[in-house]
């Protein structure tokens, strides 16, 4: 395995990088769509954050940082896994979060329907935490290949691969959120 | 080959059953052969879909059987209905933009030689790959299905229009579900161009052999590039779009639906939306979608031209800049299909200055693709004419873009045939010279044998003189004022007159659609029967022709080429042969002497 080999680890890198240059225009459609859908309108009406997406950004923040602290000990598979399922964890939470988010809102009758800045809030949390939930995938997935193979350094690039997919999710997330509160 | 370097392959094994060789394939041959013919079964049915088309335009309430047999609500008795001639427009243009000029040229000459030309052994991602074609057929059998649900197939055009495209069935025949499915079809097909995208850029990138600098690169490989990085950018915004139409059909949501509608006597419970969101976001893909389906096109006929020519290309650095000024200023012109949506005028000279900055990078394609072929040693195959065909093609369909990139009188051609007749001859036409002549120049390696030279030089004339004859009318139709969509025209009185010129584009349509039979027949004949082909049939130098036709399952059976040359290095002087390979090492003057 020379030269080929040698340049494998390059190109998963730069296919991630590609396919997160692709959801950002994804996502910079919406977010356009949501500044055109404000400005022509006059049936805007401000829907309430739900209070727990508070929080939740935080354990958001959290599962980024504890998935690249075991980013960073991936010589040892077992504390590697522990910090990843941990991290996992955190992001099950977060998506959990954004369901009960969608429950409050139910609770107070804001629906997808009820008005555009409803709806743009149900589609910004809704196609975010797809994404995410593909990241939660991918990390058990790793979490479970290298529970099988006793060792973690094997996984290394999709490890390296799975928390920069992760972290750009974390940004963007804070960049929604961001939008959802700025552009009320 | 002059030198190669041997390395150990990591890529995936020669499959040996029939299912992983031939269906679920890794090798992308197999997959750029499967999206060829993909594209190949979606031209024959958007051909068929523009007969009736035609026919109904010049005989309105003619009977055809089979269309009464196939689809007797659509077309009762065999008499299309003017919703049914809609659907069919919609389908002709949705399967043609997308599952011809968008998978062909890249997802099929480009998945089949962009890896040899770079000397890689495979695609960056073979899995990935594979995934990209399956999911593009998922997306054909989607769209096929429209044609049988209640309803059929949608009659809001291939722009898909709210907000038409949003109401539901309570708009019109094909807006219930057969409008769901074509939605659902775009979405998924975005996926699998997104996924083949970023394939064919990493694999650019990350896969070139040893030697093979970027500026080394054939001008092929530079046009399937730049085309993937526009499919990169574009699809998603499409998607996203489609995410928004679905939601305000199915979800109740008003994205793109103004109040206060009222559809059939019906009042329509939305508010507030706005169908030009659609437009933007709809554009913003749509503009760049052109190029996706052109610059392939563009990248064959430098190659092309400069083989045949025996010359190399002119100005190969110039062709590379103005393939991205090209790209980048594609996404800065979509609002010139929004001329007549209300714009300020303000906007709409920023976009018309745009576009008219795109005949800068357009001419300076054409000027040396003329500079190639000026006092070359020209061979006039098949595979050149529709090359040369291409440039023509490419000037024609230009020169009437002027017209319609100015607003003043965008306004008054807008939705007239003028468009139609611009659209097809630059963007539907020229590609699809593009890719015959692709198929004539690279069918010898992909399937061992020579096309038919004769049959291929009957099928360029009656092409060539057949497309003109078809799309040059359809300026003056639209200068005349007559509107493209209509159904029927003959219930018009201002466009009797008109009716022996859209009779004239009928016939030449036919002829045209017949004469494929030539390329048809001669696939098949050649397939079978075709006179053998060697490894380099064409005297050419980019590295497809250093091996075996066809190629082994690797590509260079587990050597890696090392290249030493540009891709175009024909008459250079001193050499005893007019065409120096890609992988010659440079000799110094001495060592000749």
């Amino acid at each position: 395995m020379t030269t080929i080999a040698s340049r494998s680890n390059r190109r998963y890198y730069i296919g991630m990088y590609l396919g997160l240059g692709a959801i950002t225009m994804f996502f910079a459609a919406f977010t356009s769509a949501y500044i055109v859908r404000k400005g022509l309108s006059n049936d805007w009406q401000t829907t309430m954050i739900p209070a727990i997406l508070w929080p939740n950004t935080l354990v958001l923040l959290a599962s980024s940082l504890v998935l690249e602290k075991a980013r960073r000990c991936i010589d040892n598979w077992n504390r590697f896994n522990l910090w990843w399922l941990i991290g996992s964890g955190l992001g099950l939470t977060f998506l959990v979060g954004q369901i009960w988010a969608w429950q409050q809102l139910v609770d107070q009758g804001v629906y997808v329907n009820t008005n555009p800045s409803s709806s743009f809030f149900y589609l910004f949390t809704g196609t975010h935490g797809i994404h995410l939930l593909g990241g939660i995938i991918a990390l058990l997935y790793i979490s479970w290949r290298v529970w099988n193979s006793k060792a973690a350094t094997s996984e290394r690039t999709a490890v390296g691969v799975t928390v920069l997919y992760w972290h750009f999710m974390d940004g963007l997330w804070v960049y929604l959120f961001l939008f959802l509160l700025i552009g009320r | 080959m002059a030198e190669v370097e041997a390395t150990t392959h990591a890529v995936h094994e020669a499959p040996t059953g029939y299912w992983r060789k031939y269906i679920f394939s890794l090798d992308h041959k197999v997959i750029g052969i499967q999206y060829w013919l993909l594209a190949l079964f979606s031209v024959t049915v958007g051909m068929v879909l523009s007969i009736f088309i035609r026919i109904n335009l010049v005989w309105p309430g003619t009977e055809i059987p089979i269309l009464g047999q196939l689809f007797p609500v659509g077309a009762p008795d065999g008499v299309m209905t003017p919703e049914f001639y809609l659907s069919f427009l919609t389908i002709h243009g949705t399967i043609m933009v997308f599952f011809v000029l968008t998978t062909a040229p890249q997802g099929g000459f480009g998945n089949y030689i962009l890896p040899i030309q770079i000397g890689a052994d495979d695609m960056a991602f073979p899995v990935l790959n594979m995934l990209s074609f399956w999911v593009t057929f998922l997306a054909l059998v989607v769209l096929m299905a429209a044609f049988f649900v209640t309803g059929g197939p949608p009659i809001s055009g291939w722009t898909g229009y709210p907000p038409l495209s949003a109401l539901g069935e309570i708009a019109g025949p094909g807006l219930g579900i057969g409008q769901d499915l074509w939605i659902i079809s775009l979405a998924i097909f975005c996926i699998a161009a997104l996924l083949g995208a970023l394939n064919f850029i990493t694999t650019t990138l990350d896969l070139r052999a040893k030697g093979m600098t970027m500026m080394r690169m054939p001008l092929t490989v530079w046009s399937w590039f730049v085309t993937a990085i526009l499919g990169l950018l574009a699809f998603g915004v499409l998607l996203a779009a489609g995410v928004l139409l679905l939601l305000d059909r199915n979800a109740g949501t008003s994205f793109f639906i103004p109040g206060g509608l009222v559809v059939s006597d019906q009042i329509i419970d939305h508010k507030g939306g706005s169908p030009l969101l659609w437009q933007h976001l709809f554009w913003f893909f749509g503009h760049p979608e052109v190029y996706i389906a052109i610059l392939p096109g563009m990248g064959v006929t430098s190659h092309i031209l400069s083989t045949f020519a025996r010359k190399p290309v002119f100005g190969y650095r110039a062709m590379v800049y103005a393939l991205f000024a090209i790209g980048i200023l594609g996404f800065m012109v979509w609002g010139h299909h929004m001329f007549a949506s209300g714009m300020s005028p303000y906007t709409a000279i920023f976009f018309s200055l745009m576009t008219t900055a795109i005949a800068v990078p357009s001419a300076i394609k054409t000027f040396n693709w003329l500079g190639t072929l000026w006092g070359g040693n020209i061979r006039f195959t098949s595979a050149m004419l529709f090359s040369i065909g291409f440039v023509s093609l490419f000037v024609t369909g230009g020169v009437s873009g002027i017209f319609l990139n100015q607003p003043s009188t965008d306004i008054a051609l807008h939705d007239t045939y003028f468009v139609v007749a611009h659209f097809h001859i630059i963007m539907g036409v020229a590609s699809v010279f593009g890719m015959f002549a692709g198929t004539y120049f690279w069918f010898p390696k992909m399937f061992g044998r020579y096309m038919s030279e004769s049959l291929g030089k009957a099928h360029f004339w009656t092409t060539f003189i057949g497309v003109y004859a078809t799309f040059t009318p359809m300026h003056f139709l639209g200068m005349a004022g007559n509107p493209r969509r209509y159904a029927e025209l003959t219930a018009f009185d201002f466009l009797k007159p008109l009716e022996p010129v859209h009779l004239f584009i009928s016939i030449a349509a036919f002829l045209t659609i017949s004469s494929q039979f030539l390329f048809f027949g001669n696939l098949i004949w050649s397939f079978l029967k075709g006179k053998k082909a060697g490894k380099n049939p064409w005297e050419a130098t980019t590295l497809e022709w250093e091996i075996p036709s066809p190629p082994p399952h690797d590509n260079f059976a587990g050597k890696l080429p090392v290249i030493h040359r540009g891709p175009y290095e024909f008459s250079v002087p001193g050499e005893d042969k007019d065409y120096t390979m890609q992988t010659e090492p440079e000799v110094s003057a001495q060592d000749k002497s």
